[in-house]
C-alpha cells in the first residue's frame, strides 16, 4: 500500500534533516542561548567570571546541583515531584563519613551511604507506587524525617576525622577539570542513554505523557515509578557523599534547599512539572544558568540576600517562556 | 403563543460527524416530552444546541415566540433554562447550601459577607416544598445520588426556570427514589414548567411523558404518543437504520476450537457473574447500554481493574491475569473505548505509540530500544494498515482520529494477539474509516484471532458478529446468533427488563 504524506508537519526533527537544522529546532537551543547572553552579560560586568580560577569553582559548584537535578528528573518526567532530595544527601553523607571517621575503607563507606541513600528513596517509591500516596506527601515526609535522623543521630555536630585520601573526589582535577565534573559528565551520560535508548527511559516518558495509556500498554507502570524515586535517592546520596569531600567533614545541614536547586535546574532546564518532556541536556543547562547567575551575583557584589530573589525570579520566567512556546506551536 | 420553544431545522457538524440534521423540537408550557433515541442519536448535542453549550450551523430557535441564540449556558438559564445532568455538576466537598447558593449567593445588605440565615431559610422552604429531608451541614458528596439530583432541581427552581432538561435523572435511583423524582415533575408541570425526560428506561418513558420525541442518527425519527402506542414501536422508530451503507461480514461457517473461555466473573456493582467463551475466529458483539458493565467487564479480564470473582481461560487452561502485563503475555490485547486518554500517549510518535506494548519484540541486549527495528515494524504497519502520516516521527496527537485508531490498531496488533478485545473501536471517526476498520476487524477473524467487539453501534454489531453477547445492568441478558438478531431484538434484551421492575 502507498503511504500518503500528510499535510500537517511533525514537531520532532526526523532522521531527514540536517545537524544543523536539528540542533537550530532542539528544543534547548532556546535556553542555551539564554545560557550564553548570561554569561555574556556577567563577563562584561565582571570580567573576572572567566577567569580559569572562577570557572573552576563554579562548574564544581554546578556538577553538585546537576548530579541531584538528574535524578529529580526521572521523577519530574512521570508528573511526579521529589521533594526529598536534600535531606538524603544530608543522610547519604553522614552515613559515608561516618563509616570513615571509624575507620571502614573509603568503597566500604562510600557503599553503605549510597545504600542508606537508596533506601530512603525505597521507601519513598513504595508508599508512592504501592500505597498511593501522593509524592508531594511522601517525598515531604521524607524531607523530615531523613533530616530529623541527620539531626538526631549527629546531635548536629559535624562529623570530621575524613580520610585525606577521599578529598580529591571533590577538590582534585583531572584535565584541567574538577573530578565532580567528571562524575557529573559521566553520570549524565549514563542517564541521558538510559532515558533515551532504554525500555525503561522510554517507558518513563511513557507514563509522564498518559500513564493510564502506558498501564493498559502492559507495561509495569508502578515498579517505574518505585525504582525512578530509588534512582533519585541514589543521584542525591552520590552528590551528598561528594560533598563530605568538599567540606572535609558532613554538616547535619547538607542539602537544606538543595531540593529547590534542582527541581530549579530541571524546570529552567525546559522540563514541564506535569511530566512527559525534559532533558538531561536541558538539566545540565539549566545548572549552568543558576550557577553563572549565583555566582555573577556574587562578583558583582550583590548580597546573597538577593540571590534567591534572582533565582525566583528566573525560575518563573523559564516557565512562562516555555508556556508561551508551546502556546504558539 | 403556543410554544414555549421551537427548534426548527437544527443542523450541527463536528469534524467528520453530522450530528444534527434537520432536527426539529418544540415543547408546550408544562408538557413533559421524552428524547429518546440510542446513543450517539444525537439527543445530547440537541440539548446543548438549546443551551447554548454547542453553536449550530442552520436553523432557527424560538423562546417563547421570539427568537434567540443562546451563546453561553449563563444565556439560557438567564432565559429559565436548567439542564441536570447524567454526571451531577456539583461540588462534593461543599454542604448543600453552598452548592444550592453557588454563583447566587445571598449577602448581607451592602456587604460582601454571606446572609446564611437567608440561604438557610430559602433552602428548607425548597427542600419541603421536594418534600426531602436534607443535613444542610454535611457535604452533598455524602448523600445518595437521589438526593443530590433533588438538590439539583432546588437548584433550578432557584432561578425562574421555565424549563428543566434532564438527562438520565434516574440511571442510578432505586424505584422509591425514582417514584419521589416522578412525583416531583408531576408537581413542577402542573406549575406550567416544561421538561424534557431523556432516558433509557422505556417504560418510565412511558409512565411520565406527555410525548416522545425520538432522534436517530441526528435526524428526526418519529413521535410517540404513550397513550396510544406501543413500546415496540418506540423500539423500532429508535432502531430503525438502514444498513445497507455499512460494511457487512460473511458470517464465518466453521469457526475453530474454543480458545477463550470465561466463568463467572465479578466486580460489583458493575459486573455480575458473566460467563461466556469465544472460538478461533469467532467475533463475539457485545451490545447493552451505556452503563450495562460492557467496559467494566473487558477491564476485569485484562486484570486493570480487580474481579472479586471468576476464572479465565484460555485453551481450557485456567489462566491468572493480574495486570494488562500479564493479559498481554497471555496473547490478549484490549483496546481501550477512550482512544485520547487510555490508548494513546498524545505527546509522542507515530513510532513510540505503536511499539510501546512490544519493547520485549524490539530490544537489543535486553535494556537497549533498536532503533532499526522499531522503525521496521513501524514502518510494516504504516503500510499495511495505511496508515496516513507525513513520517513515522510524526506526533500522534496530530493525526485524525481514523488515523489515532488505526495506531492503537497497529500497536495491538504488533503483539500478534490471539483474543482481542475491541471497545468502541470506531467511536468518533468518520464513515471511511469506519468501514476501513471494518474490514480490518473481518480480516482479522478470518486469520483466526478470536474478536470482542464491545460496541455501543448496532449495526456494527450486526454486520460483524457471529454470535451477539447483550448485556444488561451487569448480567449476560442474551447470547444471540448474529444470523438471527436484529436491532430489535437487541434492543429488547437490552431495555425491557425494567419493565419488570415495576415503579411504585
Amino acid at each position: 500500500m502507498e503511504i500518503t504524506v500528510g499535510d500537517s508537519v511533525p514537531v520532532r526533527a526526523s532522521s531527514s534533516r540536517s545537524l544543523i537544522t536539528r540542533i537550530i529546532q532542539s528544543k534547548e537551543s532556546a535556553i542555551f542561548l539564554a545560557l550564553i547572553i548570561i554569561m555574556g552579560v556577567i563577563y562584561s560586568v565582571a570580567p573576572k567570571f572567566m577567569s580559569t580560577s572562577n570557572l573552576f569553582l563554579v562548574s564544581r559548584q554546578v556538577s553538585f546541583v546537576a548530579i541531584v537535578a538528574f535524578g529529580e528528573l526521572f521523577v519530574i518526567l512521570t508528573g511526579g515531584i521529589d521533594l526529598s532530595v536534600g535531606s538524603i544527601m544530608a543522610l547519604a553523607g553522614m552515613v559515608s563519613a561516618y563509616a570513615m571517621s571509624t575507620g571502614h575503607s573509603i568503597p566500604m563507606a562510600v557503599a553503605a551511604g549510597l545504600i542508606i541513600g537508596s533506601a530512603m528513596g525505597a521507601v519513598n517509591g513504595g508508599l508512592i507506587s504501592y500505597v498511593l500516596i501522593p509524592p508531594f506527601i511522601v517525598t515531604l515526609g521524607m524531607l523530615s524525617l531523613a533530616s530529623g535522623l541527620v539531626l538526631g543521630l549527629t546531635k548536629g555536630w559535624p562529623i570530621t576525622n575524613i580520610p585525606p585520601a577521599f578529598l580529591p573526589v571533590a577538590s582534585g582535577a583531572f584535565l584541567g577539570l574538577p573530578i565532580p565534573v567528571w562524575i557529573a559528565g559521566g553520570l549524565a551520560i549514563i542517564a541521558h542513554v538510559a532515558l533515551t535508548y532504554t525500555a525503561f527511559g522510554r517507558r518513563t516518558f511513557a507514563i509522564g505523557g498518559n500513564e493510564q495509556a502506558t498501564f493498559l500498554s502492559g507495561i509495569n507502570v508502578k515498579k517505574i515509578k518505585f525504582m525512578l524515586y530509588v534512582i533519585s535517592a541514589l543521584a542525591a546520596s552520590i552528590a551528598g557523599i561528594i560533598l563530605v569531600a568538599r567540606f572535609n567533614s558532613a554538616q547535619a545541614d547538607t542539602g537544606k534547599g538543595w531540593e529547590l536547586d534542582a527541581i530549579a535546574a530541571a524546570v529552567i532546564g525546559g522540563t514541564s512539572l506535569a511530566g512527559g518532556s525534559g532533558s538531561i541536556l536541558g538539566v545540565v543547562i539549566g545548572a549552568c544558568i543558576m550557577g553563572a547567575i549565583k555566582n555573577g551575583l556574587v562578583l558583582m557584589r550583590v548580597s546573597s540576600y538577593w540571590q534567591t530573589a534572582v533565582i525566583g525570579i528566573i525560575i518563573v520566567l523559564a516557565a512562562g517562556l516555555d508556556r508561551l512556546k508551546a502556546k504558539r506551536s | 403563543m403556543e410554544y414555549l420553544f421551537e427548534m426548527r431545522g437544527i443542523n450541527k457538524s463536528f469534524p467528520g460527524v453530522r450530528a444534527l440534521n434537520n432536527v426539529d423540537l418544540a415543547v408546550k408550557p408544562g408538557e413533559v416530552v421524552g428524547l429518546l433515541g440510542e446513543n450517539g442519536a444525537g439527543k445530547s448535542t440537541l440539548m446543548k444546541v438549546l443551551a447554548g453549550v454547542y453553536k449550530h450551523e442552520a436553523g432557527t430557535v424560538e423562546w417563547q415566540g421570539s427568537p434567540v441564540k443562546f451563546h453561553t449556558i449563563q444565556d439560557a438559564n438567564k432565559a429559565g433554562i436548567s439542564l441536570i445532568f447524567q454526571e451531577l455538576n456539583n461540588c462534593p466537598n461543599l454542604n448543600p447550601l453552598d452548592n444550592l447558593f453557588l454563583g447566587r449567593e445571598r449577602f448581607l445588605k451592602g456587604s460582601p459577607f454571606l446572609n446564611y440565615p437567608a440561604q438557610r431559610a430559602k433552602a428548607l422552604e425548597l427542600f419541603e416544598y421536594l418534600g426531602i429531608q436534607v443535613d444542610l451541614d454535611q457535604s452533598i458528596g455524602m448523600m445518595s445520588t437521589a438526593i443530590q439530583q433533588m438538590i439539583e432541581i432546588a437548584k433550578a427552581l432557584l432561578t425562574d426556570v421555565k424549563l428543566l432538561i434532564m438527562d438520565e435523572p434516574t440511571s442510578s435511583l432505586s424505584n422509591k427514589e425514582t417514584a419521589m423524582l416522578f412525583k416531583v415533575i408531576r408537581e413542577l408541570k402542573a406549575k406550567g414548567i416544561s421538561i424534557i425526560f431523556i432516558s433509557h428506561k422505556l417504560n418510565e418513558v412511558f409512565e411520565i411523558t406527555d410525548r416522545v420525541v425520538v432522534l436517530r442518527d441526528g435526524e428526526n425519527a418519529g413521535e410517540i404518543d404513550p397513550k396510544v402506542d406501543s413500546m415496540d414501536r418506540l423500539i423500532s422508530l429508535m432502531v430503525g437504520r438502514e444498513l445497507s451503507t455499512l460494511f457487512t461480514r460473511r458470517q464465518n461457517d466453521n469457526l475453530g476450537e474454543e480458545v477463550f473461555r470465561v466463568e463467572g466473573i465479578s466486580g460489583p456493582p458493575m459486573v455480575k457473574e458473566v460467563s461466556f467463551n469465544l472460538k478461533k475466529g469467532e467475533i463475539l458483539g457485545v451490545a447493552g447500554l451505556i452503563g450495562a458493565g460492557r467496559t467494566e467487564m473487558a477491564r476485569m479480564i485484562i486484570g486493570a481493574d480487580p474481579k472479586v470473582r471468576g476464572k479465565v481461560f484460555i485453551d481450557g487452561q485456567q489462566v491468572k491475569i493480574k495486570s494488562p502485563a500479564d493479559a498481554v503475555k497471555a496473547g490478549i490485547a484490549y483496546l481501550p473505548e477512550d482512544r485520547k486518554h487510555q490508548a494513546l500517549i498524545l505527546p509522542m510518535s507515530v513510532r513510540e505509540n505503536l511499539t510501546m506494548a512490544i519493547h520485549g519484540l524490539v530490544m537489543r541486549l535486553g535494556m537497549f530500544i533498536s532503533a532499526g527495528k522499531e522503525n521496521a515494524v513501524t514502518d510494516s504497519y504504516i503500510a499495511t494498515l495505511g496508515i496516513k502520516v507525513s513520517d513515522r516521527e510524526q506526533i500522534v496527537n496530530n493525526l485524525s482520529g481514523g488515523n489515532q485508531q488505526k495506531v492503537v490498531i497497529a500497536k495491538w496488533l504488533a503483539t500478534k494477539p490471539r483474543i482481542l478485545i475491541l471497545d468502541e473501536p470506531t467511536r468518533g471517526i468518520d464513515v471511511a474509516a469506519k468501514a476501513e476498520v471494518h474490514r480490518m476487524i473481518s480480516g482479522l477473524a478470518d486469520q483466526g484471532v478470536s474478536i470482542i467487539l464491545i460496541s455501543s453501534e448496532l449495526p456494527e454489531v450486526l454486520a460483524l458478529s457471529d454470535r451477539i453477547l447483550v448485556m444488561h445492568e451487569g448480567r449476560v441478558k442474551a447470547i444471540l446468533n448474529g444470523a438471527d438478531a436484529s436491532q430489535e431484538t437487541i434492543m429488547s434484551a437490552a431495555l425491557v427488563a425494567e419493565a419488570e421492575e415495576v415503579v411504585a
